[in-house]
């Protein structure tokens, strides 16, 4: 009965807060609130690959970017096409899933370090690619993106309808989503595949001597990490309306690997939290412009300087001071505690599993 | 349908190590339900024929076959899967799960829920999790580590951390079970206990091929082993025959 | 021919700065294991620093190369602080850790270095006033300008000073073998400390120099040119081996000219669709390829044992 309860009030919660924060902080603080979700989306997926997996990628952003195009394709005046979103989504997902099998297949067995370069320079690829894909022919769009985007489309509803309460609407819409994938993966963490993950992360060696296909599961964490991040790419281009390069950059790739990372890594309330807490939290430094002017009269310290510096001072306290993250299981304390032994079975090799 | 008596054959396998001989014409058989032995000098080449028979390393020449089975080049994962399962010598325990969380990770290759079926948690899955969790309750409980059955493996004792290692080793139902100086660190209590358990494994079917020091171990344990040194094998069969041989005596205590 | 020199000596001019910043790369990384992510921004504070110096006495009535001078004097000790810093504040306590959180935290480093320049140098992009002679070589068909020839040269002079104290100092022995086994380094009396903390010091200070010949080359400085720069010197060292002094300095040139090839003809291998907007890719397409084809560099991978 109590934990009845305690789920309505959860439910409860969640179903009022976007109106509550309309009332309170204006339809500005809903947006940011859409975000957010946004975000717990993505950080769950890179959760996938980083938390349960182990591995590192510093190039996530590239599959929410396949995502957000692809919707862009198929659904805007840039070719004509005008597909419905519960198509797209999937088409999206999947696509940044084949990119995520394409770009883990040869690298995958990389040592941590190197995977993490070499996805960062993918990333890096990717956002070149979609700047410059406009001539001959006009793919992406190139530096000016794609615009007129349409908005999600709940049969003859369109969630832009009413307009100014569109950011109500997708909140929900969003929330759904969020909870669907904080759902799948407390799933995936508890069964076979999570075991293995988790194996692979303690020890691949061992792993790959108990019979577990060490290649074949990192880049099924790859895939579907991705596929994640392609779902969100979708429901953000639905929501914005326009993309364009400028929001794929490897600043937001750090930025979601920094929730995952501060939050807790592999614990999935941990992350939800870092990503709640990196996408709500610096948005309060909006008001720290308008602070200057008043008390200062000009602006001393750019607020958006500001902001990435205390992200990066924070990167360092956390890995100084609380290693395994803001909020992190039980286990992975232990786990990313544990300095001596881990550091000793990792070997010297580029290859991540001694052959 | 009757089984091959020979398990497991190695024929000429050779192996170099930046211009050095580490292996060469290595052959030698072990026979179904046997405990077999790999003894030899400090340098004799048993690790390098070690890791080739696991899969961490491919052979240059040569090649072995499981059941008739060709398996040079396999890696460990395959193996694992057509029956050579392995312990390692500085033990390699999932250290932050628990002793029966490591000994579910070897079930891994024998069941086959796959994403969907976790996302899903259908009856078919709820049921192989099930099945994983009992299988793994049962080798704790044959290797006698039941009590600690939800301790960290970096927690638990030296010897228990060694039979957890077999126990995940079993979880993957080999047919070859082949361990990196089981007894390495034991005092002769630990070693005797461990002696008990491997017949019990023998007599449950499971065919051993051990490396060891431990020379009494070896002699009072396995049914067959093989000498080798400066990578070729100098001797096989019963120790009996083995310990008289001369060039075994050579290789050990240098000519008189 | 002509565009084929040229491109050919543009190469060689690049790929000498990216050898000295790809040295510190490979030298921390043979020490340390690590990669660090930070140095690109150490270059971007040695360029920084010394352009700064350099327009404050550009009117001063001293002769360019002495201003110049002056600049790079202060760029490096500033670096090497930079460095020194760095490595004590946020790279050693975390020597024994999973090597997850050194990469985190070098990409802390990464971002707090480039936010800061941010705010004390400003957002845009900053120039290099024109103190050095302007004059230009014919070779060939081509030409080369005063400031390569400086460039090559002196890189080559560090580069050789470099290999020199390796091979043939005391410190060289001790970096060499803290290199190779840190425990038996310690038991021939090394200060492993004292010698990881020099490495850095001495790779912040070729980024230093390798910063100042960046801005006077380009003409500008901004607190972003780190990021990249430090990307391609990672690929240079990766290409000729990292950990490998030779090889750092093999997989500048290589990188440099080939990028610089690439640029020059990418158009006309594509028939237009791709120009020298795509110049950037060049380098990450060779790291993909070298760590998937041949991880150990060219000249291999000269790391030592490690527990």
């Amino acid at each position: 009965m109590k934990r009845y309860l305690k789920l309505a009030a959860y439910a409860a919660l969640l179903l009022l807060l976007p109106f509550a924060t309309g009332l309170a902080l204006g339809k500005t603080w809903v947006r940011i609130l859409d975000f957010a979700l946004l975000y717990v989306m993505l950080a769950l997926g890179l959760n996938i690959v980083v938390g349960f997996a182990g591995l590192l990628d510093l190039g996530y952003v590239a599959f929410f970017a396949v995502g957000a195009y692809c919707y862009a394709l198929l659904a805007s005046p840039h070719f004509g096409l005008h597909l419905p979103f519960w198509m797209i989504l999937p088409i999206g997902a999947f696509s940044a899933g084949i990119f995520g099998m394409l770009l883990g297949a040869p690298t995958l067995r990389l040592r941590g370090d190197y995977l993490a370069i070499v996805t960062l320079g993918f990333g890096e690829i990717i956002r070149i690619f979609l700047n410059n894909l406009d001539t001959p022919y006009n793919i992406t769009g190139g530096p000016q993106g794609i615009d007129l985007i349409d908005p999600v489309r709940l049969g003859p509803v369109s969630l832009n309808q009413p307009p100014g309460h569109a950011v109500y609407s997708y909140y929900f819409l969003f929330l759904l989503f969020a909870l669907a994938t904080a759902f799948v993966s407390t799933r995936l963490q508890h069964s076979r595949i999570g075991r293995a993950w988790a194996a692979i992360r303690e020890d691949e060696i061992a792993a790959e001597a108990m019979g577990i296909d060490t290649r074949n599961l990192k880049l099924l964490a790859f895939a579907m990490g991705a596929s994640f991040g392609g779902l969100s790419g979708g429901l953000f281009a639905g929501f914005e309306g326009f993309v364009s390069p400028e929001s794929f950059t490897l600043t937001e790739s750090i930025m979601i690997l920094s929730m995952v990372v501060l939050g807790g890594m592999g614990h999935i309330r941990g992350v939800v939290f870092g990503a709640l807490l990196l996408s709500i939290l610096p948005e309060a430094l909006r008001y720290v412009g308008p602070l200057e002017q008043s008390l200062f009269g000009k602006i001393v310290i750019d607020p958006s300087g500001l902001r990435m510096l205390l992200f990066g001072l924070s990167l360092i306290l956390v890995m100084l001071l609380r290693p395994a993250g803001l909020w992190p299981s039980p286990a992975r304390k232990r786990e990313l505690l544990a300095h001596g032994e881990t550091a000793k079975h990792e070997n010297t090799n580029i290859y991540d599993a001694g052959r | 349908m009757t089984q091959d008596a020979k398990l497991l054959e190695v024929h000429d396998i050779g192996r170099t190590f930046g211009g050095l001989a580490a292996l060469s014409g290595v052959s030698l058989t072990i026979n179904r339900g046997e405990i077999y032995a790999l003894i030899g000098p400090n340098g004799a080449g048993k690790t390098t024929l070690f890791n080739i028979l696991t899969g961490i390393y491919k052979p240059d020449s040569g090649n072995f076959r499981l059941e008739g089975v060709e398996m040079a080049g396999k890696k460990p994962s395959e193996l694992a899967k057509f029956g050579i399962s392995r312990t390692f010598q500085n033990i390699r325990l999932f250290a932050n799960m628990s002793a029966i969380e490591n000994v579910m990770v070897g079930r891994h290759c024998r069941t086959s829920a796959s994403v969907l079926g976790a996302i899903l948690g259908n009856p078919r899955t709820r049921a192989e999790e099930r099945s994983i969790a009992e299988k793994a309750k049962h080798l704790l409980d044959y290797v006698g580590l039941s009590r600690h059955a939800h301790m960290l493996a970096r927690n638990l004792s030296y010897g228990d951390q060694r039979r957890l290692e077999i126990a995940r080793a079993l979880a993957t139902e080999p047919k070859l079970l082949a361990l990196d100086e089981p007894a390495a660190g034991m005092n002769p209590l630990e070693t005797d206990s461990l002696k008990r358990l491997l017949e019990t494994i023998r007599r449950d079917g499971v065919t051993l091929l051990l490396i060891e020091h431990d020379v009494k171990l070896v002699m009072g344990i396995c049914d067959r082993l093989a000498v080798l040194n400066f990578g070729k094998k100098i001797a096989e069969g019963e120790p009996s025959r083995v310990c008289s041989d001369p060039l075994v005596i050579e290789a050990y205590l240098g000519t008189s | 021919m002509d565009i084929f020199l040229q491109q050919l000596i543009n190469g060689i001019v690049l790929g000498s700065i990216y050898s000295l910043v790809a040295l510190g790369y490979t030298l921390v990384y043979g020490i340390l294991g690590l990669i660090n992510f930070a140095h690109g921004d150490i270059v971007m504070v040695g360029a920084m620093v010394t352009l700064t110096v350099v327009r404050l006495l550009s009117d001063s009535g001293l002769p360019g190369p002495l201003v110049l001078g002056i600049g790079m004097l202060t760029a490096i000790p500033a670096c090497m602080a930079v460095g020194y810093l760095i490595e004590r504040i946020a790279y050693r306590p975390l020597r024994n850790a999973p090597r997850l959180a050194p990469l985190i935290t070098a990409i802390g480093v990464s971002i707090l270095l480039q936010n800061l320049a941010m705010m004390i140098w400003g957002r845009e992009y900053l120039s290099f006033p024109q103190i050095l002679p302007t004059r230009t070589m014919a070779v060939g068909g081509a030409s080369i300008s005063a400031i390569q020839l400086l460039i090559v040269a002196s890189s080559t002079i560090m580069m050789a000073g470099l290999s020199s104290l390796i091979r043939k100092t005391r410190l060289g022995n001790a970096m060499r073998a803290t290199a190779q086994n840190p425990e038996v380094a310690t038991l021939m009396g090394v200060n492993v400390n004292t010698i990881i903390s020099i490495t850095f010091v001495l790779g912040s200070a070729l980024a230093a120099v390798a910063g100042m010949m960046v801005s006077a080359y380009y003409g500008i400085a901004h607190y972003d040119m780190g990021f990249i720069l430090g990307l391609k010197a990672f690929t240079a060292a990766v290409l000729g081996g990292i950990g490998n002094i030779e090889g750092a300095m093999l997989g500048g040139l290589l990188l440099g000219i080939i990028e610089s090839m690439g640029a020059g003809y990418l158009g006309t291998l594509t028939g237009g669709i791709m120009g020298s907007n795509y110049q950037d890719v060049f380098a990450f397409f060779v790291l993909i390829l070298v760590l998937i084809f041949r991880p150990s560099g060219l000249l291999g991978e000269r790391v030592g044992e490690r527990p």
